[in-house]
């Protein structure tokens, strides 16, 4: 599904990877060189700024419909993440963080199925390495913060272990933790978007495709592949809620591992 | 876009989606950090100030409900107490009130009993007056008709002294009922 393909007949081209790569058209060969993707990342990152300030502006204690709204959407991150599993006093000191995380994820991820945009900022794959390096230097930084002597020890050598089994122990947990944890963040929100994406072009373009192109009575596929991309594109709104969800869950989760490390 | 694609088969580059490209990661990471400023700087303090405020209010709310409810407890003590004292207020009152009614009931027997007595005494007193003026005049009337008899004794003396003999005898047999009578 990663690579180019051209099926037989008709014509017919499938997405491929360069779906995520359209063209620059703003400030071509800089390092800030724009193409759709990222003008939708800002586009999508300026209404979001909107919304909240607007929203929480001018707050009252008797909260309106869209007030209502609003504190619904902070009091998600606020109440079941971040204090949930971090408790009161860390989750506060973390909530800035994890706040952005996840309606930054969102509402990156939902330009996907907005017609216009129909490619999300997330499934590039700038986005998830940056909120991955946030994530884990937040986690690291955590953990240094709360025991300074004992964090990496304490990580690499768990307790209730014979020494011996460190040899096998220590590099798997320096692996998962160290390792393994940012690049599953990362991968795991890119791969969803990506595939999602492609997915959804994929029965669009066959729709066109079976209902211009082919011949007869092929001409019926197309309403499968029109039914199939319209489920997809609901089954996308969950996606980009859930891998949000996921995403800043699983960075309180190391958050909350690194603070609790037992000794 | 399929320009874009034929370019790139054409050249055979096929660009691989793990590998950022510089102005995606930059992008990205303003796009971030623009996002964290406004939530850390602006969305959730006012949030937060809110949320305070709020506690505050629902606080304070709280507070103003217990002093109303401590003033009505007062009140309905005070009632009550009040209410006790009304109470026993008017037993005393009942009982100096029959005690009173007492007081007159047996005054009011008193001036009857004295009253009575009293009319008695008075009806007593008249009946002895007018015994009194009975015996006077019959005092005055034993009088002249002793003079009366006395004239036809002498009168008849000498026609029959059997005759005044009798006469004499009546006459002091009078005298003596008379006399007892008085007596």
């Amino acid at each position: 599904m990663l690579s180019a393909s051209s099926e037989d007949g008709g014509g017919f081209v499938g997405p491929s990877i360069i779906e995520f790569f359209p063209p620059a058209f703003l400030f071509i060969d800089t390092p800030f060189e724009m193409n759709r993707i990222i003008a939708i990342r800002i586009i999508m990152a300026t209404l979001l700024i909107v919304l909240f300030v607007i929203g929480t502006r001018n707050m009252k204690i008797v909260p309106g419909r869209f007030q209502s709204l609003i504190e619904m959407g902070l009091n998600l991150v606020r109440v079941n993440i971040a204090e949930d599993l971090l408790g009161k006093k860390d989750g506060a000191r973390f909530l800035p963080l994890l706040t952005t995380i996840f309606w930054t994820t969102l509402f990156l991820n939902i330009p996907g199925i907005i017609p216009g945009f129909n490619i999300s900022g997330t499934s590039l794959i700038g986005m998830p390495i940056v909120m991955a390096v946030v994530a884990y230097v937040m986690f690291v930084y955590a953990g240094l913060r709360k025991h300074p002597l004992t964090f990496l020890k304490a990580s690499l050598f768990p307790t209730g272990v014979p020494w011996p089994i460190y040899v096998i122990v220590t590099p798997i947990e320096f692996f998962s933790i160290f390792i393994l944890r940012p690049i599953t963040l990362a991968l795991r929100l890119l791969m969803n978007m990506v595939a999602g994406h492609l997915l959804l072009v994929l029965c669009f373009t066959a729709t066109q495709f079976f209902f211009l192109d082919a011949e007869g009575a092929f001409k019926l596929f197309g309403a499968g592949t029109l039914v199939f991309g319209f489920v997809f594109t609901l089954f996308e709104i969950l996606v980009s809620v859930l891998q949000a969800y996921v995403f800043t869950l699983l960075t309180t989760v190391y958050i909350q591992l690194a603070l609790a490390e037992e000794h | 876009m399929l320009h874009a694609i034929s370019a790139i088969h054409a050249a055979g580059e096929n660009p691989n989606p793990l590998l950022p490209a510089v102005a995606d990661l930059v992008w990205s990471a303003v796009v971030f950090v623009v996002i964290l400023f406004f939530f850390m700087w602006k969305i959730l303090p006012n949030m937060k100030k809110m949320l305070d405020a709020r506690a505050a209010a629902i606080e304070g709310n709280i507070a103003k409900a217990d002093v109303a409810q401590r003033e009505a407890e007062e009140v309905l003590a005070q009632y009550t107490s009040q209410l006790a004292q009304a109470r026993s207020e008017a037993v005393v009152i009942r009982d100096s009130a029959r005690v009173d009614g007492n007081t007159i009931v047996e005054e009011a027997k008193a001036a009857a009993t004295t009253e009575a007595a009293r009319i008695t005494a008075a009806a007593q007193a008249q009946i002895q007056a007018e015994r009194q003026a009975v015996i006077v005049s019959l005092r005055t009337e034993v009088g002249s008709l002793a003079i009366d008899l006395a004239r036809q004794v002498i009168g008849e003396a000498l026609n029959d002294d059997k005759k005044s003999k009798a006469l004499v005898d009546r006459f002091l047999t009078d005298l003596e009922k008379s006399e007892k009578a008085k007596k």
